[in-house]
């Protein structure tokens, strides 16, 4: 089982002192990260700057909402051939309305999914943590298969300034 | 923004969490009497039902009056929050912060009283299913989608299930802190909810990119939403006064005025009852009322438009209904306190600083905003019907009945209650984007005088 540390900081400065410290203690991208209570400026931390593929997801969402609303309103039409005023079956400008907001439907639940999934969520074991990180501490956590980097890190966080260090 | 205060996150989270952690005095009482006006309307819906919509004024030629009245005034309160929060969100507006939650709230609670109206309007609620759910019976009679009757339906349960999960969405960092600050069955409750959230660099991210794209999204669902409902009317080519090509643009910029105008009084509200002085302050006021000239303004000419386009073509009727709507009683009194309330009182009183970063001054104008706004959509739906006209035989005056104003209130009172009950467990103003605009602030000396700016990533 992998085992983590969380080094906790007041200010933003000596955490990203501590990251840049993982960095060249040859500590590999991914196997750590930081944990704050509002977003920083992308990068602020000198963090692994993670890459997504969110705008799939509503593109993805709206051809099937597209497909589905496509079935529906045209199939029910066809399935009960009304002939009003001499009208075709077919009436495509109604079409279009119910087929927009299906598609625009799906697009939107896609998407949250995609936010969901891309965030990593949901993680009901989320390792170690401090209810502090939401009062405006920071957090940098590092999780290692190889026990033996505890002191390394430990070390780097120390050396940045970590406040506090909790083990799980 | 002079009147920032620079304030640390332990403030912002008992000051902004202090609903959720403790109950206001005057919570519990308030939430009781509203628990007792909803029950009476619950009653009185259900009389109704029972009894049949004879208990109503409605009558031949006025089939539609204060249920569907209020139902396109409650969707164009629920315009509120999309126009607030999306529009605001993805121009970066820095002013947004202590409105979007609950501007998106007000959507939420406004659709669903909405989407009330037209069902018991149909006197027969149970029935509904059978025009609007696609569903095969053995008589193969479907929905008829050619109807704006059905596409109401579905543009209105697109708009609602898109804001109800954009409000989770931005609720997830703060369901996180909610968790971080309960025990028990609160802290399990905040735990299941917050789905894990840690606040890594990586869900900020999709907080962030996914706040924009879902914004991006909703905003032609909110534009399509009254468009559709406008629709119920303006297809209706044997009424007057329904039968225009202006009214989708005319109805969505009358949503935003009411709508955003509903935000002006809930934010004077939420800044009284929970005192959030530091966090919704009279700047806030100004922007709004900066908004709501420009929209009131737009929403004026569609009116007068709406009237030259009706009056251009010299068509008979047509000119009988505008007669009948602004010079014979009772219209022309509703219709001059309509015009008053709606614009000729608040929108000059706006153009004063004074006034508009008065909060007591705001609450009030907004609130006449409403009133008249509701007039508005009276003035469309029921003098179209009302007016006599030839080959009709029943000429039976329209007069809401008790039932139909208890309902009314009723809806009023469901919503506040709704809300009041979110404020419970949920925070009302978005914590993080409190704290992130903290972070996001510098102050910069320029000669003498220390200006706090707010920085802004690039990208």
């Amino acid at each position: 089982m992998s085992k983590s540390i969380l080094g906790l900081f007041q200010q933003p400065e000596p955490a990203a002192d501590a990251m840049d410290g993982l960095k060249e203690a040859g500590f590999e991208l991914g196997t750590f990260d930081v944990l704050t209570g509002t977003p920083y400026p992308e990068g602020a931390f000198g963090e692994y700057v993670p890459q997504h593929r969110l705008f799939r997801f509503p593109a993805f969402g709206a051809i099937i909402g597209f497909t589905l609303s496509v079935f529906l309103t045209a199939v029910t039409q066809l399935a009960y051939p009304m002939v009003t005023g001499g009208k075709p079956i077919m009436s495509i400008f109604a079409m279009l309305i119910i087929m927009y907001e299906m598609t625009m439907l799906a697009g939107v639940i896609a998407t949250v999914i995609g936010i969901v999934f891309e965030s990593r969520l949901p993680n009901m074991q989320p390792g170690i943590y401090d209810t502090r990180i939401t009062e405006g501490w920071i957090g940098v956590v590092i999780t290692f298969d190889d026990e033996s980097k505890v002191a390394d890190a430990e070390s780097v966080l120390n050396k940045a300034g970590a406040l506090e260090i909790k083990h799980a | 923004m002079q009147q920032r205060r620079e304030l640390d996150q332990v403030y912002t989270n008992r000051k902004l969490l202090n609903g959720q952690l403790d109950t206001p005095k005057w919570w519990l009482p308030t939430v009781s009497i509203l628990g007792v006006v909803v029950l009476i309307g619950v009653v009185v819906i259900a009389t109704m039902v029972n009894k049949g919509l004879g208990v109503t004024g409605l009558a031949r030629p006025v089939y539609w009056g204060l249920f569907i009245t209020t139902f396109v005034f409650w969707v164009g309160i629920s315009h509120a929050g999309i126009m607030i929060s999306a529009i605001l969100r993805l121009t970066q507006a820095e002013w947004r912060r202590p409105v979007t939650r609950a501007a998106e709230l007000l959507t939420v609670f406004s659709l669903l009283t909405a989407l009330v109206f037209p069902l018991i309007h149909a006197g027969r609620p149970w029935r509904i299913a059978y025009w609007i759910m696609p569903y095969d019976i053995s008589r193969g009679i479907y929905p008829n989608i050619r109807s704006p009757l059905i596409m109401d339906p579905v543009a209105i349960s697109t708009y609602l299930t898109g804001s109800t999960l954009f409000l989770y969405i931005a609720l997830l960092p703060d369901l996180g802190n909610l968790r971080d600050r309960t025990t028990g069955w609160k802290n399990a409750m905040y735990t299941v909810l917050s789905l894990g959230w840690r606040g890594n660099p990586r869900q900020w991210k999709m907080q962030t990119v996914g706040g924009i794209l879902l914004s991006a999204l909703m905003l032609p669902i909110f534009v399509s939403v009254h468009s559709i409902v406008s629709w119920d009317f303006a297809v209706a080519s044997a009424v007057e006064g329904w039968h225009s090509t202006i009214f989708a643009p005319y109805f969505v910029i009358g949503a935003v005025h009411s709508g955003v105008s509903a935000v002006v009084t809930m934010m004077a509200l939420m800044r009284w009852l929970w005192k959030w002085d530091d966090f919704i302050r009279p700047e806030h006021f100004d922007a709004l009322a900066r908004l709501l000239i420009v929209v009131a303004t737009g929403w004026l000419a569609f009116t007068f438009l709406e009237l030259t386009f009706a009056l251009y073509g010299q068509d008979a009727p047509e000119i009988a209904l505008r007669e009948m709507q602004m010079f014979q009683w009772p219209w022309n009194a509703l219709f001059i306190i309509f015009f008053l309330t709606a614009y000729a009182i608040p929108v000059p009183m706006w153009l004063f600083k004074r006034v508009r970063t008065n909060i007591a001054l705001m609450f009030w104008t907004s609130i006449l905003v409403n009133i008249g706004m509701w007039l508005e959509r009276f003035l469309i739906i029921v003098p179209g019907l009302a007016r006599r006209t030839p080959f009709v035989y029943t000429w039976e005056a329209y007069r809401p009945s008790p039932v139909e104003w208890t309902i009314f209130i009723w809806s009023f009172a469901w919503v506040t209650f709704l809300m009041l009950l979110f404020s419970k467990f949920f925070p009302l103003v978005p914590l993080f984007e409190q704290k992130e605009s903290q972070v996001f602030t510098e102050d910069v000396m320029i000669g003498r005088a220390k200006i706090p700016a707010i920085v802004r990533e690039a990208d």
